[in-house]
């Protein structure tokens, strides 16, 4: 085991390039940690704009909305495991179902994906900083409040209960006068603002932070993901903030988005949600993709099979991803050419996750598979996404969706593609960066404990479902009478839950028990090629004491021992080195911000306004004054000498235009 | 022992003008945001166009056109000192800044004064129907882009007075125009929507 006293460069002994001698550098290793440290305490805790400390709160937030929604599913599966079971009545029911759902898309999976980019996509470009770190320390307050409001509002007997797509009239005033809708439809707006700004974040990262030498060819493909993503994000977003704001605006200021009585149409809700809730799906199974192929890679020892054709498999899914939104909607009688071409792209996406799944098991077949906890995953993802995928292909045929539209087929085909394409894709990830994040290694044993729990209690619990369904069992009831005879599979289904259960209950005690007790890591214990292996585990603050450059799309399997690293970023200021989007030349340094309350300030300024605002539309106005204020406060710089980079006055500008030539002399 | 390579990047520049800055791109990002935020309205306006035997209903006249078409005319118009902010500051010039962004902010207080009376004279309510509903709420949506745009810019002007100057300060500057551009550009559509479609289409 390696010792931490070790220079991090020099802790993998394994790797040639590390016997190289170091050179005289202008930064000073502990000057440099001392910078980018966050403060002391709690006041530093509160103002970290470290990527990694944000990475890892959007992490333990999101396990924590995953347990809880997981909870609010345990207790429906008991509701469902007898018929007419009294344990609850149909509104608790229903405001379980509800909440359960809009957690699990907007509390868990969208968070827990960008969490993992907010913490990883900096690591393996090479770079020191996100792009943005206030702007990301934000997001992560907002998402808070988001989780916040929503689980007091559900204790407060108001969680929102007209299921995790809120269609009107349903969740119109007229039958709804209660707040529920709105708890919803406010909870929104704040998660998306959160995931626009790391979106937004990621893209810049990606684009203008990588080392010198990542060309497009050698951006790993989990960043990839992540950029894909981020650009769905990016246009998908906004489109279910316009449907829940337009929503928020029928219900309290009486506009008539929605009231077919007035010339409105409950169907542009739907096409509104769903122009966002089918790229959405994308959104989540996007990462869970770049995850899957960055440990196939590393366990089967071999550069991922097929890199180009994977990539534009990305592209083109997240393009495909925007043009098939209606067939959510083929039982409100769409015309009969729309379902058509609805139908045909819903066949056509299954194309370039087709290629990907060659690609995988090309890369597994020709390589040298060790079989690891994260690997036990990936197989279990092939056999539960599969299944999820077929149903797919099936449910994009109208005839049938319109059969069994509305059952618990449809129920069992969307956990199995999410929580196949994205939750076991998940806990791969878990076991595999845990040792990266924590420094240390889970136990084997009781990963393979918890992996055979989960995917049996899985199974258990979601096949009967197609079978459920088929029978022409609805979702959303509360109960039924023994007479339909679906009680046993039922009961099935419920007793999976507790293996389920189990498995998540040995998963978290492995991680609690290894955060103490595990061996110690090192920088690289699966011998992964990625740049995030070549500094120490937990990283240092700063990430890299020596910012990499890379001369292969796979830096410690292939680069050669005298890979150049960059020297002349100041360690006395939070220097950051800005590359060329497309060749990563270096361009120019840029002295990035330190940390600030004023990001939580802002959150709290806005989240106050949003709450307000589901009660008097007059909230937007005077609410806007503290936001005002905060955002001030977030933008004012400290003093005239901070960063103190750039003397002033200045007689001329020593900045350069776009179409100038960089200054400054390269080797 | 061989000598570890290396790439000096002291002195390389701290900072840069345009698309080499990282505020370029998060402004681009927000742009993107934005600019499918207002495509998704104008959308759904003609979306429930089609849900309407009439258009505007019946009883309701079109937005009277003059206060609408005052504020293209002061819009663009902005476009010259804000054209001549972003020059300046690609000068580093402290005082061709100071000045042009005050004429930006000039121009400011008169499109939101229009923009007020524009809503005097859409000749319906937001709670009227779907159609004033729809209205209201893409003049509005611009409306929250030329408010927000306007403190901006008066933040970033009382910095260039008062505040701590850096070079890099004038790259906000830049991208401040930038974005302006943009706030000024999505106005073209939205006001042939809100304006012309109920005449034309």
């Amino acid at each position: 085991m390696k010792t931490r006293d070790q220079h991090p460069r020099d802790a993998g002994v394994e790797r040639p390039r590390a016997k190289a001698e170091l050179p005289p550098v202008l930064e000073d290793p502990r000057e440099l940690e001392k910078t980018w440290a966050d403060k002391p305490g709690l006041w530093g805790w509160l103002c970290s704009v470290d990527h990694k400390a944000i990475g890892r709160r959007y992490l333990g937030t999101a396990t924590v909305m995953f347990l809880l929604a997981g909870g609010l599913a345990a207790l429906m599966r008991l509701q469902l495991s007898r018929p007419e079971n009294p344990l609850m009545g149909p509104d608790l029911y229903n405001q379980l179902f509800s909440t359960h759902g809009t957690t699990m898309m907007f509390l868990f999976a969208v968070p827990v994906m960008q969490g993992l980019g907010v913490y990883f996509v900096p690591l393996m470009v090479g770079a020191r900083s996100i792009a943005f770190p206030r702007l990301v320390a934000y997001s992560y307050w907002m998402y808070l409040g988001g989780c916040i409001f929503l689980y007091t509002s559900l204790f407060l007997n108001t969680g929102p209960d007209v299921g995790w797509f809120s269609y009107p009239p349903l969740s119109e005033q007229l039958f709804n006068p209660t707040k529920r809708p709105d708890v919803w439809a406010q909870m929104i707006t704040w998660t998306e603002v959160a995931s626009l700004a790391v979106a937004v974040s990621i893209i810049t990262t990606t684009f203008k932070l990588r080392a010198p030498g990542m060309a497009l060819n050698r951006i790993p493909i989990f960043v990839w993901a992540q950029v894909v993503t981020s650009f769905m994000v990016v246009f998908a977003m906004p489109a279910v903030m316009m449907a829940s704001t337009a929503l928020i605006l029928d219900r309290l200021v009486a506009t008539h988005f929605f009231d077919v009585d007035r010339g409105g149409d409950a169907l542009l809700f739907q096409h509104l949600f769903w122009f966002f809730g089918h790229p959405e799906v994308y959104i989540i199974f996007i990462p869970g993709t770049g995850i899957v192929s960055t440990i196939i890679t590393t366990f089967s020892r071999r550069p991922m099979y097929g890199y180009l054709p994977v990539v534009l498999a990305l592209v083109s899914t997240a393009f495909i991803g925007f043009g098939l939104w209606v067939h959510h909607m083929f039982a409100t009688g769409v015309p009969q050419l729309g379902a058509s071409f609805f139908t045909a792209a819903s066949i056509i996406i299954a194309v370039p996750t087709g290629i990907q799944f060659f690609c995988w098991i090309a890369t597994m077949w020709s390589g040298k598979v060790e079989l690891k906890s994260p690997m036990l995953w990936m197989l279990g993802f092939f056999w539960v996404f599969l299944i999820g995928g077929l149903t797919g292909t099936m449910l994009a045929a109208v005839p049938l969706n319109v059969q069994v539209h509305d059952t618990f087929f449809v129920v069992a085909h969307f956990h199995y593609v999410l929580i196949g394409g994205a939750v076991f894709p998940l806990f791969a990830a878990f076991y595999y960066w845990y040792p990266k994040i924590v420094g240390r290694m889970l136990s084997e044993r009781a990963a393979a404990w918890g992996f055979g729990l989960f995917f049996i209690g899985f199974n258990t619990t979601f096949f009967p479902m197609h079978i459920l369904g088929l029978h022409g069992m609805p979702r959303r009831i509360y109960t039924y009478l023994p007479e339909t005879g679906w009680g046993p599979l039922n009961l099935v289904a419920s007793s999976g839950a507790l293996f389920m259960t189990a498995g998540v209950i040995v998963v978290l005690a492995n991680a609690w028990r290894a955060r103490y007790a595990g061996a110690l890591a090192g920088d690289n214990p699966w011998e992964a090629p990625t740049l995030e292996w070549t500094t120490s585990s937990p990283p240092a603050p700063s990430n890299f004491i020596y910012s990499p450059t890379v001369g292969s799309a796979y830096p410690v399997w292939q680069d050669s021992p005298d890979q150049p690293i960059v020297v002349g970023l100041r360690s006395d200021v939070r220097d950051v080195l800005v590359t060329h989007l497309l060749d990563t030349e270096p361009d120019h340094r840029s002295v990035f911000p330190e940390p600030s309350i004023w990001p939580l300030l802002t959150a709290i300024s806005t989240s106050l306004m949003f709450i307000g605002s589901i009660f008097t539309a007059w909230a937007v106005v005077y609410g806007s004054v503290p936001i005002f204020i905060t955002m001030v406060g977030w933008f004012w710089p400290k003093s005239p000498d901070e960063g103190g980079t750039q003397p002033w006055p200045a007689t001329e500008r020593t900045l350069p235009l776009p179409n100038e030539a960089p200054e400054g002399a390269m080797p | 022992m061989n000598a570890r390579a290396t790439v000096d990047v002291s002195r390389l520049a701290p900072g840069g003008f345009g698309n080499r800055s990282l505020m370029y791109w998060g402004t681009l990002g927000m742009c993107l945001i934005e600019g499918t935020a207002f495509a998704l309205t104008i959308a759904a306006y003609f979306y429930l166009r089609t849900r309407n035997p009439q258009w505007p209903p019946d009883g309701i006249a079109p937005p009277s056109l003059l206060w609408g078409t005052v504020n293209v005319v002061v819009l663009v118009l902005s476009g010259i000192p804000n054209q001549l902010a972003k020059k300046a500051a690609e000068r580093v010039d402290l005082r061709g800044v100071r000045v042009w962004l005050v004429v930006c902010l000039l121009f400011g207080v008169a499109f939101n004064a229009v923009r007020a009376m524009e809503y005097f004279t859409l000749n319906v309510l937001w709670n009227t129907d779907a159609y004033g509903s729809i209205v209201w709420l893409l003049l509005s949506l611009h409306t929250t882009h030329i408010i927000t745009d306007f403190l901006d810019t008066l933040v970033l002007t009382t910095l260039m007075f008062i505040g701590p100057v850096e070079e890099k300060r004038f790259v906000d500057v830049e991208e401040n125009s930038a974005y302006w551009y943009f706030v000024v550009g999505a106005w073209l559509p939205i006001y042939g929507v809100i304006y012309w479609a109920p005449r034309l289409i």
